[in-house]
């Protein structure tokens, strides 16, 4: 008799639902459909801007409906939950020595989220 | 069966198989070389090694004192002619391994880094972290993929050798995946497959290691030489025999009994050094052998801790530091925590001794050449004899280096001084004689004995009568078992008949060569009637140099227990003198 | 000297007389300090000499014994009993064809090991006469981790890409090419690109991560094939949009 290996297939389209962990990656991939919708909206508000006054005013009552509140919502949780999960692992992506020890993971968060609340500031700054 | 012609065939490929077949290729890239083991290079035994290997590298070290070190390390049975090649290679083998990429611990200056180890009176220890023996065999193995002329033959267990015309020709392996017999037919066989300390229930040898290639050179009627010293070594893991390296105690660990004293001192390595300060070739860096006898004779007056593993003394390395043992024993620091549920940062350790390492093996010369032409054999599966009745932590590791390109060199030396063409014809014979063997195994059923059970007595009996302290009766009832196992062990049959990697079929074969083993190194210490380094005699406790400054050397018999002659010890320019370990002078 | 009754589920294949892989159970008497190869090695001493697996150094080191207990990649020798129910199962590593009960066919790994060069390749060649390379503990700290692999392939059975995607180099044989190219000594850089920052090399990882969680080293293959990918990335940028850049 010979060798005959038996081969194991992964399913091509529920294997995330294996292990948590590939439930928690595939949380972090999906919620960038959030940001991008959200990137949509933002340049559709620019061309209702471009429109003129009373397309704009006519732009954020539709968003003060409860269908668009329900919708920035949901985009800021996504959002916040892509962009944070991405910012935990930006350690393992780029870390840094300094002399002979590596700057701690924490730092490096850390400054990813000093620099977004930042931003954020800035932005409201800006908006004020 | 496939015939696979080769130059050289080598048999083992950690880490003295890989620097050879490195050698043979870098020497002549059209040699065809065939790298056969019985598991992948990196699972070898090699890489448990943890402490370092020992090469004369800073200024205030010399080769002399290196060779002194090893000498009187060894009790005086070294090779002197041996040991000086030896020392003399030991710096070039490791700058060799450095320009490869291994990874050794740095001075803060970027120059290799060493660090002190029992029995040697300089720091002269490499190391790389913890794990030295992990980055050699890695960067071996790394390294012999650079070399296309290197054919490796991963998971193939060599069964028989094949000699005919009075030389090695080869040897018959099985492919364990498929459990087909292939033939190597070769110019010149290395084997290089480490030692037997599987052969005892308690060691902090790998299950790989079961003296398969002692036991092939052996029964191919090459002599297996100084079997009766194997190595305690004094700091393993009490519930696993996990080895914790020489290292913790290079580094400054310290030795306790139950009353906390540091008992080393009242066995000749005194007087105690301060703590922390740890002071070269005393007490905690005395050498393997009595380190481990002072355990046994802690334990016979009492003085040892009672854990539910048994007698232990206890490893303190808490002055040491959580950042030095992070940067300098971090495997060692993981080992306790995962295996024993204990921090050494905070609490001692306890430990006690674990068989280690096999001195003897097969008799080879300083050429690494065995008696029977053709055969070489280099790593701990090989008795040279640099490292006599003790070895000094540190130098196995280098030894497999120097070794292993020494059997690559005179493997080529041998294709070089001509041969006429094999025999095909006997050659086959033979392999269908080996492949027969195998198949009787598959074809008996309802065999007598248990493959677990005998082996579960030879070890038993192996620990019984040739432990740390032996005596005539004890050892003479040992050679008696192992006899008796090597009778029972014909009635064993395989419970799995399946070709496809069985391993109830490996470990039938592995028993066989553990069995030879043992009875070569029971019977060997039953005729030394002497104590001398790792072989301690109750009923004659002296050094006999006028009797046994002799190599012992065992001839296999299939049927009978080996016969045993003598050989002299190479002896250039250290005559026998006392092993001084106090540190009263220094 | 028993502490606990567990029942072993192993997956057994024999090609022989198999068609599929099947479960048997195995009642074991355990030690709490065992681990599952203590267990495994209790079953084939004294119940069922024809279970096959390997196993060598019980230490962690030797890498030989990965197999997936419970579903997880694990090695054997340090997926401790008392850290499991009274049900443990074992599998040969997935991602892997299985060769025979706990076995499993490596070959593609050790294929894609030699392929990323993983030696070191260096900047100028030097006689051993000349001494050792100088190479200050901050150098060799930067790719020290990335040396520790045991090459166990639990990185590979943990890897989603790599089931999905045979031919993604994976995640031990990357990260052990990207140990060279951060080695001081190495100069090889630009040879292994050709392998790893090829579309069967980093590019086929999307940074699940779950290679990084399983090692039992802590060599975090995941974040080699990031810092690859990150200095891939700028290398593009220098060739395309800053060419005089290139030397």
């Amino acid at each position: 008799m010979s060798r005959k290996p038996y081969i194991r297939e992964m399913s091509k389209t529920n294997w995330f639902f294996s292990q948590p962990r590939y439930m928690r990656y595939m949380a972090r991939e999906v919620t960038c459909i959030f940001i991008l919708a959200y990137t949509i909206l933002l340049i559709f508000a620019l061309k209702n801007l471009a429109d003129g006054p009373e397309a704009y005013a006519g732009f954020l009552q539709a968003l003060n409906s409860p269908l668009g509140i329900l919708f920035n919502l949901a985009a800021l949780v996504g959002a916040v939950y892509h962009s944070t999960s991405w910012f935990n692992v930006t350690p393992q992506a780029m870390p840094i020595q300094r002399g002979e020890e590596f700057l701690p993971g924490n730092v490096i968060v850390g400054a990813h989220y000093g620099g977004w609340a930042l931003i954020s500031l800035i932005v409201l700054f800006l908006g004020v | 069966m496939e015939i696979i012609k080769t130059d050289v065939a080598i048999v083992g490929a950690g880490g003295a198989g890989l620097r050879a077949a490195i050698a043979l290729a870098e020497a002549d890239p059209k040699l065809r070389i065939a790298l056969v083991s019985k598991v992948y290079p990196m699972r070898s035994h090699t890489c448990a090694a943890e402490g370092g290997a020992a090469g004369v590298i800073k200024s205030d070290d010399s080769l002399d004192l290196h060779f002194n070190d090893t000498v009187g390390g060894g009790d005086w049975l070294c090779d002197q002619d041996a040991v000086e090649y030896f020392i003399n290679e030991a710096p070039k083998e490791l700058i060799q391994l450095e320009h490869w990429g291994c990874p050794w611990s740095r001075e803060p200056d970027g120059a290799v880094a060493v660090r002190p180890f029992g029995g040697m009176k300089i720091k002269r220890t490499w190391f790389a972290a913890d794990k030295s023996g992990f980055h050699i065999l890695h960067t071996l193995f790394q390294t012999s993929l650079k070399y296309p002329s290197i054919q490796r033959f991963d998971e193939y267990y060599a069964t028989d050798l094949l000699v005919d015309d009075g030389r090695c020709q080869g040897f018959t392996a099985l492919e364990i995946r498929s459990g087909e017999m292939r033939q190597f037919q070769a110019g010149a066989v290395i084997i290089a497959a480490g030692g037997a300390g599987r052969m005892f229930p308690f060691t902090t040898n790998g299950a790989v290691k079961t003296g398969d290639g002692m036991a092939l050179a052996y029964r191919a009627g090459a002599p297996l030489k100084d079997m009766e010293f194997v190595q305690y070594h004094p700091t393993g893991l009490p519930n696993n025999g996990i080895l914790l390296t020489e290292g913790c105690r290079g580094e400054g660990g310290i030795l306790l009994n139950k009353d906390g004293r540091r008992y080393l001192q009242d066995y000749g390595m005194g007087p105690e050094t301060p703590v922390g300060q740890p002071v070269l070739k005393t007490m905690e860096l005395g050498p393997r052998d009595r380190l481990s006898q002072s355990f046994w004779h802690e334990q016979q007056k009492g003085n040892t801790v009672s854990t539910r593993w048994g007698d232990c003394v206890l490893l303190d390395m808490r002055h040491l530091g959580e950042k030095k043992i992070n940067e300098r024993l971090p495997l060692v620091r993981d080992l306790c925590i995962s295996y024993l549920g204990m921090d050494p940062v905070k609490e001692p350790i306890p430990i006690r001794p674990v068989v280690h390492y096999c001195m003897g093996g097969i008799h080879t010369n300083v050429e690494a050449a065995t008696p029977l032409p053709g055969l070489f054999a280099a790593g701990e599966c090989a008795c040279v004899s640099i490292n006599g009745a003790n070895r000094l932590g540190s130098n196995s590791l280098t030894e497999l280096l120097v070794f292993g390109r020494r059997a690559a060199l005179s493997a080529i030396a041998h294709l070089q001084s001509g041969q006429s063409a094999g025999n095909d014809a006997a050659l086959a014979a033979q392999a269908q004689d080996s492949e027969k063997r195998i198949q009787a195994l598959f074809d008996k059923s309802g065999g007598t004995e248990s493959i677990a059970g005998l082996r579960q007595e030879m070890m038993d009996t192996m620990e019984a009568g040739a432990g740390i302290y032996r005596t005539g009766e004890g050892l003479a009832a040992t050679c008696d078992k192992i006899a008796e196992l090597r009778q029972r062990f014909a009635g064993i049959a395989l419970h799995d008949k399946s070709r496809i990697f069985n391993t109830d079929l490996m470990q039938a074969l592995e028993l066989g060569s553990m069995l030879d083993c043992a009875e070569a190194a029971a019977v060997g210490g039953r005729d030394r009637q002497e104590s001398r380094g790792a072989h301690q005699r109750l009923d004659f406790t002296a050094r006999d140099d006028q009797k046994f400054l002799k190599h012992s050397l065992a001839h296999y018999h299939p049927k009978e227990p080996p016969r045993i002659e003598y050989l002299d010890v190479v002896i250039t320019k250290s005559q026998p003198g006392v092993r001084d370990y106090s540190g009263a002078k220094k | 000297m028993s502490e606990r009754q567990i029942q072993l589920e192993v997956l057994r294949y024999n090609p022989e007389t198999d068609s599929a892989p099947r479960f048997q159970t195995y009642e074991v008497p355990c030690l709490n300090e065992w681990v599952v190869l203590d267990a495994l090695n209790y079953v084939k001493d004294h119940l069922d000499p024809t279970v096959s697996y390997r196993w060598s150094c019980h230490m962690a080191v030797c890498g030989s014994c990965g197999m997936m207990v419970n579903g997880e990649p694990k090695l054997a020798c340090k997926a401790f009993i008392h850290e499991y129910g009274d049900q443990i199962r074992v599998e040969p590593l997935a991602n892997f064809p299985i060769e025979r009960d706990l076995v499993t066919v490596v070959d593609d790994f050790i294929g894609k090991l030699a392929s990323v060069k993983p030696y070191l390749i260096p900047k100028e060649d030097k006689p051993v006469s000349a001494g050792e390379y100088k190479q200050s503990p901050a150098e060799l700290k930067t790719f020290k981790q990335y040396t520790l692999c045991i090459n166990c392939m639990l990185c590979y059975a943990a890897c989603p890409q790599y089931g999905l995607v045979p031919d993604f180099i994976g995640p031990a044989a990357i990260s052990l090419a990207h140990r060279y190219n951060q080695d001081s000594r190495d100069g090889g850089r630009e040879q292994r690109q050709e392998v790893i920052a090829s579309h069967d090399g980093v590019w086929e990882c999307s940074f699940v991560g779950a290679c990084s969680e399983v090692c039992p080293k802590h060599v975090d293959p995941a974040s080699a094939l990031q810092q690859v990918k990150v200095a891939s990335t700028i290398d593009w940028y220098k060739e395309h949009l800053m060419p005089w850049m290139k030397k």
